[in-house]
């Protein structure tokens, strides 16, 4: 049990140390993701009443399409330098280089969802009427719930034609009810109108399900030719 | 078995006719809707066709997963027997009977849930090894396409009764979206994929996709009790001799069904047995040119 | 009346879905049964 888990720390911080040095991905996301709020920024008139209702919903699609263009290159440096084929021969167990991946990216997506916030609050003069802190176990809860799937997904993408595409057509359908819920809690969070307490619960459920689900499938998929 | 297939084709053209009728001519006329609703007599037969070829497919993606080894083919067989037994059993539990919906006999429940391990152990013995494959193919094309009609006519029956096309928190038009959406997935990978393991990973998007239908249908469900929605298609209770009908549309439209997958089924065989056959000419190929002594018995270009 | 327009269009879409879906087996057929007629004839 004990290798396992300095397993996952050691995969974890030797992805962490290769993205510190090189900090390609993250300079492309981050501006990427100010140019997503930006963009957004003109689809409606921040000043409006209604604002609030909306901003959970396009915040959430922000995120979502943040993450997929971060996902999607989750295995492609691994498949460059053929770290893959050295994972599959190896003794260790396959879950610890998925929970080491899906933790890796978690981390990378939180920290471009921390930077991108305060831009979302300025641009659209956001302020909670609801409980403000309860949005922190909604993000955590709805960002893990897009990480699991899309890391699982991005490892099935790998072996076909169109990589690129293949993992939002594969993820976006699955991950439906993780982001109505965090839509649907962020807004009664912001509205103050409604609680988001069934949402939470939702996406609990919701990350509980699919992280059994990916940890039980993940060898199939690694071994895949 | 060739006889079969053009009575079969024959007596389910007869049964399609004999359901138009009866939609049409002998339902009675919806005190409400007027005619218009005559489409539930398309629309929800199928969409239960759809959800039944939808189901078949898990249950062959199980089963081709657990294929692997004879240890965890074994403990899905214990898994699938014990959860039939305890869902039949938990349909006679008061504390249960409450989460039935009103109008459902709880021993109609009970059949519903016999039907799983009773599906299971049927297709494991009736497609054996790479058949599990191919009839997971077909069900889910087949499914893919009743699931578009069940879309398409639903809206077309919104519009003129609801004056709205789509109702975001309509649970069973938006479930059954969804649905479509994750088997639409399921058919691209198998077509974009060119790994040895596809038949694997479909396997295991469908098992996803099985997951995800109930958290979909709770999360719209609690959506609705916030944001109230008209429910397209109708609720409550139904009148007998439409029920009638409705019974008489599905099972036209299931032999229909079953025309169909066989079909696709037998699409699916051939080309499995051309591609090998390809496969094994091009290793003969590969043969006599580098001068191996194979009995071929063929002559090569 | 204007309603049973619907109701027509609804049926008739089902039948073009479906007959749009029985083409494209009648074609894969055909291709695959050209297939195994070259096959057959390059033994």
């Amino acid at each position: 049990m004990n290798s396992f888990w300095s397993l996952v720390s050691a995969t974890l911080v030797k992805d962490i140390r290769v993205e510190w040095r090189s900090k390609d991905a993250l300079n492309s996301m981050l501006f990427f993701s100010l140019l997503v709020v930006v963009i957004f920024s003109f689809s409606f008139d921040p000043l409006a009443e209604e604002s609030r209702h909306i901003a959970g919903g396009l915040i959430w699609v922000a995120f979502l399409f943040a993450s997929v263009v971060a996902l999607n290159q989750t295995w492609a440096r691994e498949l460059r330098n053929q770290v893959l084929d050295a994972y599959r021969v190896s003794p260790a167990p396959a879950n610890a280089l998925f929970l080491a991946k899906a933790v890796g990216n978690f981390l990378f997506v939180s920290v471009l969802e921390a930077l991108m916030a305060p831009l979302f609050v300025v641009f659209y003069n956001l302020r909670a009427l609801g409980p403000a802190w309860q949005l922190l176990p909604i993000a955590v809860f709805g960002t893990w719930a897009l990480v699991v799937n899309g890391t699982f997904f991005a490892a099935m993408s790998l072996r076909t034609r169109s990589r690129e595409i293949m993992l939002p057509l594969l993820l976006f359908p699955v991950s439906i009810p993780a982001v109505i819920a965090m839509v649907a809690g962020t807004t009664s969070i912001l509205t103050g109108e409604e609680s988001a307490h069934f949402w939470l619960v939702l996406l609990l459920t919701y990350d509980v399900v699919f992280t059994t689900a990916c940890l039980a499938l993940f060898e199939k998929i690694l071994h895949a030719e | 078995m060739k006889k079969l297939f053009p009575i079969l084709s024959v007596i389910t053209a007869i049964l399609l006719v004999y359901a138009l009728y009866q939609a049409l001519v002998v339902a009675p006329t919806d005190a409400q809707q007027g005619d218009v609703y005559r489409i539930i007599y398309y629309h929800v037969p199928s969409a239960w066709t759809a959800f039944l070829l939808f189901f078949i497919n898990f249950i062959a993606s199980i089963q081709y997963l657990v294929s692997g080894k004879p240890s965890t083919k074994s403990a899905a067989n214990w898994v699938v027997i014990v959860l039939g037994v305890v869902g039949v059993g938990a349909c006679f539990l008061p504390a249960v009977q409450r989460l039935i919906p009103a109008g459902m006999r709880p021993s109609a429940v009970a059949t519903t849930v016999l039907m799983i391990p009773i599906f299971y152990f049927l297709i494991g013995k009736l497609f054996p090894g790479e058949n599990l494959d191919v009839l997971a193919v077909t069900t889910a094309e087949v499914g893919v396409v009743f699931c578009t009609i069940v879309l398409v006519t639903g809206p077309i029956w919104a519009r003129p009764v609801w004056g709205i096309w789509w109702a975001p928190g309509d649970i069973r038009l938006t479930s059954t979206l969804v649905l479509w959406l994750i088997y639409v997935a399921y058919l691209m990978l198998r077509r974009f994929s060119n790994s040895a393991q596809t038949q694997m990973m479909a396997a295991a998007l469908a098992v996803f996709g099985a997951l995800d239908v109930p958290l979909v249908y709770f999360s719209i469900w609690f959506f609705r009790t916030q944001h109230p929605q008209p429910v397209i298609g109708g609720g409550g209770s139904m009148d007998p001799r439409m029920l009638h009908v409705l019974v008489v549309s599905w099972t036209a439209f299931l032999f229909f069904a079953f025309l169909v997958c066989w079909s696709r089924f037998r699409l699916e065989l051939l080309h499995r047995e051309i591609e090998e056959a390809h496969a094994m000419e091009s290793l003969a190929g590969a043969g006599v040119a580098a001068k191996a002594s194979l009995p071929l018995g063929r002559s090569s270009r | 009346m204007n309603a049973v327009k619907f109701l027509i269009a609804a049926y008739v879409a089902t039948w073009v879905i479906h007959g749009v879906y029985l083409g494209s087996l009648i074609r894969r057929f055909g291709r695959l049964r050209q297939q195994a007629k070259e096959l057959g004839k390059g033994k």
